[in-house]
């Protein structure tokens, strides 16, 4: 596959993406990728791109954070043969989870993860449809850590190159797609 | 009704990886996790294999799945069958313009929101969630993708509880 493919590819990808301006508050451009969902090609193509990073790299970790990393993340782990672990809101979950806090620009979240989803030693990727600051992925990064997991890469659709997310992230690798400035 | 016979092995190694939690999420409720079955790559692809299976050939352009569960077997079957993925989400979570369908709960209601013009007029849609229990979500589901216009032609579920008589 030749990088014109690629980069067709995902200036495919970007083109469908939505931005719907002042959600969830007045001056927020909101990246909606509900309408690349709607361009089957186009969400091919995008899961594609991650499977052939992906494949050969001896992951067996896809960690998915709710609610839009479940969209991508299972996607990416049937193909590369992975498992798919949830990372979920405080409550979700049934069983025993580890948890961990983090902060929102007003106050603080909580995410979790069933113990014993994953094991020490185990190779894993992070995935999300966007980065912004880099809280979320800072935690779920945090909570794999934790047990002994080795994070290769976290891995969004669109970055928000402004708000330095991959800064957050320290000496972890972030790839992403689309970068939405 | 079950969709296969029970004789498909791939169904028995899919039911052996749910594991049920109990008093989950609240005292006398039994709760059955899918979890665990995510954890198992083979279990996880005969599931969506089976749907894939059963949807490939009936001229289905839209798989709408619920929020949040419906977004892990949704996208993958969408994606094998060539069909649009919708979520349908909890108030608020769209951002574009939405319809709303209200339903009720054991106590209280809430309520299900799909993006306008996800879905056209006459399309042939399946809807996704994990689990079926007493069905006031797919029917709310349902009803969305029905006032679009769209024709449901079946609900899909990894998990029934028949006792709660959902038909």
């Amino acid at each position: 596959m030749t990088s014109r493919n690629v980069e067709d590819r995902i200036q495919k990808i970007s083109s469908v993406i939505r931005v719907i301006p002042d959600f969830p508050k007045p001056g927020i451009m909101f990246q909606d990728i509900t309408t690349l969902l709607l361009d089957t090609k186009a969400f091919k193509d995008c899961i594609d791109l991650f499977v052939e990073r992906y494949k050969d790299k001896n992951i067996s970790v896809v960690a998915g954070v709710e609610a839009r990393g479940f969209i991508f993340g299972p996607p990416i782990a049937l193909a590369i043969g992975a498992k798919f672990v949830p990372l979920r809101k405080p409550g979700k979950l049934p069983g025993e989870v580890i948890r961990e806090e983090y902060s929102l620009e007003y106050g603080e979240d909580i995410m979790e993860m069933h113990v014993g989803a994953v094991n020490a030693g185990e190779r894993a990727i992070i995935v999300d449809d966007l980065i912004a600051t880099g809280g979320t992925l800072r935690a779920a990064l945090n909570l794999l850590e934790h047990v002994g997991v080795e994070v290769v890469e976290c891995t969004c659709l669109i970055e928000l190159p402004e708000l330095k997310g991959r800064d957050r992230l320290g000496d972890k690798p972030l790839f992403v797609l689309v970068s939405a400035s | 009704m079950s969709a296969f016979r029970e004789e498909d092995p791939r169904i028995n190694s899919i039911r052996t990886k749910i594991r049920l939690v109990p008093n989950f999420p609240k005292q006398g409720i039994d709760f059955l996790d899918i979890t665990t079955l995510l954890l198992d790559p083979k279990a996880f692809k005969n599931t969506i294999d089976m749907f894939v299976e059963r949807y490939k050939n009936k001229n289905i352009s839209v798989v709408a799945g619920i929020e949040a569960r419906g977004f892990i077997f949704g996208p993958p079957i969408a994606l094998a069958i060539g069909a649009k993925f919708v979520p349908l989400r909890k108030p608020r979570k769209l951002p574009g313009e939405v319809i709303s369908e209200e339903y009720t709960l054991e106590y209280g209601s809430d309520c299900l929101e799909m993006h306008l013009g996800a879905v056209q007029r006459g399309e042939c849609a399946l809807v996704v969630d994990d689990l079926v229990a007493t069905g006031g979500t797919l029917c709310a589901a349902m009803n969305l993708l029905e006032r679009a216009g769209a024709e449901v032609v079946e609900c899909a579920c990894v998990i029934e509880l028949p006792a709660l008589k959902d038909r």
